[in-house]
């Protein structure tokens, strides 16, 4: 295989190839707390050597290129390169993948950048001809390039102040049919959920402003609802206003129009629009008081393979890092994909200020998080009470849980699936703090609660025989 | 088609105020859950067309240290004689956290 570094060693320059792994395969390396780690699974082409193929994903994904120039003898790329300093086998697969990991030197990338540190990482890297497959793992970020970001707009513990809304997790609903609602139809299924008991409600990620409904005469309509349903229920409520947009003057337009109607937060959906926007969201959002939900459309597309893309876990760091207040998280019990162990090292990664390694979790390396806010990990996908007790278990307080048919499919309507919704929380959280086990009384808690709520009561007899039973696709191989 | 009546919407006052009134015994529970958190107990009281504010009136300083469930409930029976027309909520103080761990109405306003 052909690789870059024209490094002499005093001999002068040599023009042509040498091994990748001359230059970039360096075991001895012990890592510094100021690179940057990565975990990649990697598939080499047959007859490639493993330390040649992880070097390889070092030098293309850094410094290298496929032959010797003259022009790396003008710096020193000793310095600059990524080193792959660790290879070991992916237990139990048969296809010869193994995990490679590599480290670079913090100067590589533009402070504050997730954008950049991605170009290098999963750039030309992922086309490369000597490797089958390729998948990006983890990212460890030193904490010197964490706090170069700015991160969460607002954070948990803020969200949780300006809401006012203490010891339970919060209660949203996506507005559904997804699309051809007009402006004040769409408000009123929004007023009616507020009404009934939730926190939020959502725009479906594919509702930004169509021909049927215009994003300002959605915006006047469900802010009417916000407002109405806050006055009348004396609790604080909002409706994420999506305002992911073709290009980013019209989305901070959309974003100054929601101010102005006294909406408390909007939505953006980072994948498709890209880091870019995001970030600059993101800041947008901190300067004014703003709240900022993230919707995770394209995700699947990257990660849900297992043997070629990114994890979601490093989806979840570079978002953490862009800036987002809440973040699509997967329910595991819903109808979307999501392994219970990966999920809980994930939202490990949204909330927690330091998460250390965890394989089991699928967490490859310790992550400093040095005092950036966290995300709110939101489970939505297929949810309703029966799966109550099992999002408490799961996620505990610091999430929002988002029942769209779950509410709206209620038999009487969208202010009494709500109330269904709300009571069933209640009980689930009451029963928790009582030290039951919520998820294996489930069953006992809910009709309990359901004594009191003719609500709750007929959305169990609903959705009694709703499963969603498959296996998971990804799983943990750590 | 059974439908549910469609009358003014019922006001609320967050956690636990889509449950039953508190009962003595389930009121015990959660200060017990408060206290075995590590979480401070305070009280709050404010007049019923004033709750959205953030700041209701302090009952007294937070309950530094308390760990006696009998002393959080009588404060809460001082606090809500003191003051029979206000609604009266306890909340944990979650100092690591730097944010309240749990706040629920304990006393509401016209219900008791």
């Amino acid at each position: 295989m052909a690789q870059s570094n024209g490094q002499s060693n005093g001999k002068g320059y040599q023009a042509g190839v040498k091994n990748y792994a001359d230059n970039y395969w360096t075991p001895d390396y012990v890592p510094l707390d100021t690179d940057l780690l990565a975990c990649f699974k990697v598939v080499a082409q047959e007859g490639v050597p493993r330390e040649e193929a992880a070097a390889a994903v070092a030098a293309e994904s850094s410094t290298g290129t496929w032959t010797t120039v003259w022009t790396d003898l003008l710096t020193d790329l000793d310095y600059y390169k990524g080193r792959a300093y660790r290879i070991e086998p992916v237990k139990g697969d048969p296809s010869g993948a193994f995990f490679a990991f590599v480290a670079y030197p913090m100067d590589l990338f533009e402070e504050g950048s997730v954008v950049n540190v991605l170009t290098s990482l999963v750039g030309n890297v992922f086309g490369f001809k000597a490797l089958r497959s390729l998948r990006l793992e983890d990212i460890r970020f030193p904490v010197a390039y964490v706090k170069t970001c700015g991160g969460p707009p607002n954070g948990i513990q803020v969200e949780r102040d300006r809401l006012g809304k203490y010891g339970r997790p919060l209660l949203g609903c996506t507005i559904k049919p997804k699309l051809g609602l007009s402006a004040k139809n769409y408000g009123r299924a929004v007023y009616e959920c507020l009404r009934g008991g939730l926190d939020f409600t959502k725009d479906d990620e594919n509702i930004n402003s169509q021909p049927f409904m215009r994003w300002n005469h959605r915006f006047e309509f469900v802010m009417e609802a916000v407002h109405k349903a806050t006055a009348e229920t004396g609790e604080k409520k909002g409706h994420y206003l999506n305002v992911t947009s073709a290009t980013p003057e019209e989305m901070y337009k959309r974003a100054e129009f929601a101010k102005s109607l006294g909406a408390p937060i909007i939505m953006h959906d980072f994948f498709t629009a890209g880091f870019t926007a995001n970030t600059g969201l993101a800041n947008w959002c901190r300067e004014n008081g703003m709240l900022l939900h993230i919707h995770r459309a394209m995700h699947a597309v990257v990660d849900r393979n297992p043997m070629h893309g990114i994890h979601f876990r490093v989806l979840t760091k570079c978002l953490r890092l862009s800036g987002g207040d809440h973040l699509h998280s997967g329910t595991v019990v819903g109808k979307l994909e999501g392994d219970r162990e990966a999920t809980l090292g994930w939202i490990d990664l949204m909330r927690e200020a330091f998460v250390p390694e965890n394989r089991k979790r699928g967490i490859f390396f310790d992550q400093d998080w040095a005092s950036m806010p966290g995300v709110m990990p939101v489970a939505s996908g297929g949810i309703h009470v029966w799966h109550m007790p099992a999002l408490v278990a799961i996620f505990g307080d610091d999430a929002c849980l988002q029942f769209g048919g779950g509410t709206l499919g209620h038999p009487w309507g969208n202010a009494s699936g709500a109330h269904a919704n709300r009571v069933a929380l209640e009980a689930c959280v009451e029963a928790r703090n009582q030290g039951r086990q919520v998820e294996r009384e489930g069953r006992e808690i809910l009709t309990e609660a359901a004594r009191h709520s003719p609500e709750l009561a007929i959305a169990m007899e609903t959705w009694k025989e709703i499963k969603f039973e498959f296996d998971t696709v990804d799983k943990i191989t750590a | 088609m059974q439908v549910q009546p469609y009358g003014p919407t019922p006001r609320h006052v967050e956690t636990f105020s889509y449950l039953p009134p508190m009962t003595p015994e389930r009121l015990r529970q959660q200060i017990t859950y408060l206290i075995e958190s590590g979480w401070s107990p305070a009280i709050e009281h404010t007049e019923p067309e004033k709750s959205m504010s953030n700041f209701w009136y302090l009952w007294g300083l937070p309950f530094f240290g308390e760990r006696s469930v009998d002393r959080v409930l009588a404060e809460l029976d001082a606090c809500h004689r003191a003051n029979p027309g206000h609604h009266v909520r306890l909340l944990g103080y979650d100092n690591f956290q730097q944010s309240q761990g749990t706040a629920f109405i304990v006393h509401r306003a016209g219900s008791r």
